[in-house]
């Protein structure tokens, strides 16, 4: 896919974020990501894909080279707004202190970075209360800073924390 | 309406919806179809009831077990927990690791690439253009994929959640005139799968919401 992640692990190479994390839930099962309760994984799943789906694709870094760069900031805002909409009123049903319920799971793996790319792109967070208020509460958290953008090998010394 | 039956939102040219349709079809579950047609009435997604039931105003959403469900891998993985005979899914780990990922590179990699709403954004003459190079894109890809994970399927020699995502791309790649020759593997597994009673009786010439002159 030309593209990352892809994780090479078990003797096998895995692209694709969600393939690689289910792979991760379903080999090293603690702690858990998903939820046991059926539905609640069904909503972690879909909240998941909302994003990785929904949002993301339409603002990556190939699909803005196409839309030329006078273009991109308004598009890449539009693909965000349309998708926190949405997701703020999906999390109304869902969300307890994280995306799903009191227990951190694959959905909010997904929401941090997100947010973090609405920052870059400048989209207002004041009509999403409840997306910034699960990222804060996320960001709070170890796993969450130490993967975080500006502390990885490859971070420009600038951007470096 | 029969207490109990599930109810599927769906259009009958949504290669998404199309996914969710083969799954239950393979998996037996006898539901009901309350079409949303995604472009007449400016786009019933966008009405005030069935925004209500799925914020995103998309097709499809799986009512079923007191829930509703969006976003098609989400209700397939679902469906497959909860029914789990037959399985979409392979036993082995890395193969569903295999199976997960082809899913996900067309569902997060092509289709919203080229779905009804960024075609619009796009520019009716850009359309067909942009359509054809997210098809293209994403099909270079995945048929390397398959040269190391196929069998009589996308993965191995059993029907899988990569399967019911590959038809409907396909037959996207088709309505939008992409060639299909650079692709022999995805062409080859399509045409094995289209054989399947499953793939046939969700197909979109087959739905309740087809209209007329498309049905087959």
């Amino acid at each position: 896919m030309k593209q990352v992640p892809a994780l090479k692990i078990d003797g096998i190479t895995i692209a694709q974020s969600l393939a690689i994390i289910e792979y991760l839930e379903e080999t090293r099962p603690t702690p858990r990501l998903l939820p046991q309760d059926l539905k609640k994984r069904a909503q972690v799943r879909m909240i998941s894909d909302v994003i990785t789906s929904g949002i993301q694709p339409l603002q990556n870094l190939s699909v803005l080279k196409q839309v030329g760069q006078e273009n991109q900031l308004t598009w890449a805002q539009k693909a965000i707004r349309s998708g926190f909409n949405a997701l703020e009123q999906v999390l109304w049903s869902t969300a307890g202190k994280y995306c799903v319920g009191d227990e951190v799971s694959m959905a909010d793996l997904c929401l941090v970075p997100q947010v973090a790319n609405a920052e870059r792109f400048k989209v207002d967070l004041t009509p999403y209360p409840t997306i910034s208020r699960i990222n804060k509460t996320l960001m709070a958290l170890e796993a969450f800073q130490v993967s975080h953008p500006c502390r990885q090998p490859d971070t420009p010394p600038e951007l470096r924390a | 309406m029969q207490a109990g039956k599930p109810i599927l939102y769906s259009y009958f040219r949504s290669s998404c919806s199309w996914r969710v349709r083969i799954a239950l079809a393979l998996k037996s579950i006898d539901y009901e179809t309350i079409p949303i047609n995604l472009i007449k009435d400016g786009g019933q997604q966008f009405s005030e009831e069935f925004q209500a039931l799925n914020p995103m105003k998309q097709v499809p959403a799986l009512k079923i077990d007191g829930i509703t469900i969006a976003q098609s891998l989400a209700i397939i993985e679902y469906l497959e927990e909860t029914r789990p005979t037959p399985r979409l899914l392979p036993q082995d780990l890395k193969k569903r690791a295999q199976v997960r990922m082809i899913s996900d590179v067309i569902t997060s990699g092509i289709q919203p690439l080229q779905n009804l709403s960024v075609l619009k954004q796009v520019g009716q003459e850009n359309q067909l253009t942009w359509a054809q190079k997210a098809i293209r894109s994403g099909f270079n890809a995945l048929e390397q994929v398959l040269w190391s994970t196929a069998g009589k399927y996308c993965v191995g020699d059993e029907v899988s959640m990569a399967d019911l995502c590959l038809v409907p791309q396909v037959a996207n790649a088709e309505r939008f005139k992409v060639d299909l020759t650079p692709y022999p593997t995805i062409s080859r597994i399509n045409k094995t799968l289209m054989a399947l009673e499953a793939f046939q009786v969700s197909h979109p010439c087959r739905q309740p919401d087809t209209p007329p002159e498309l049905r087959a």
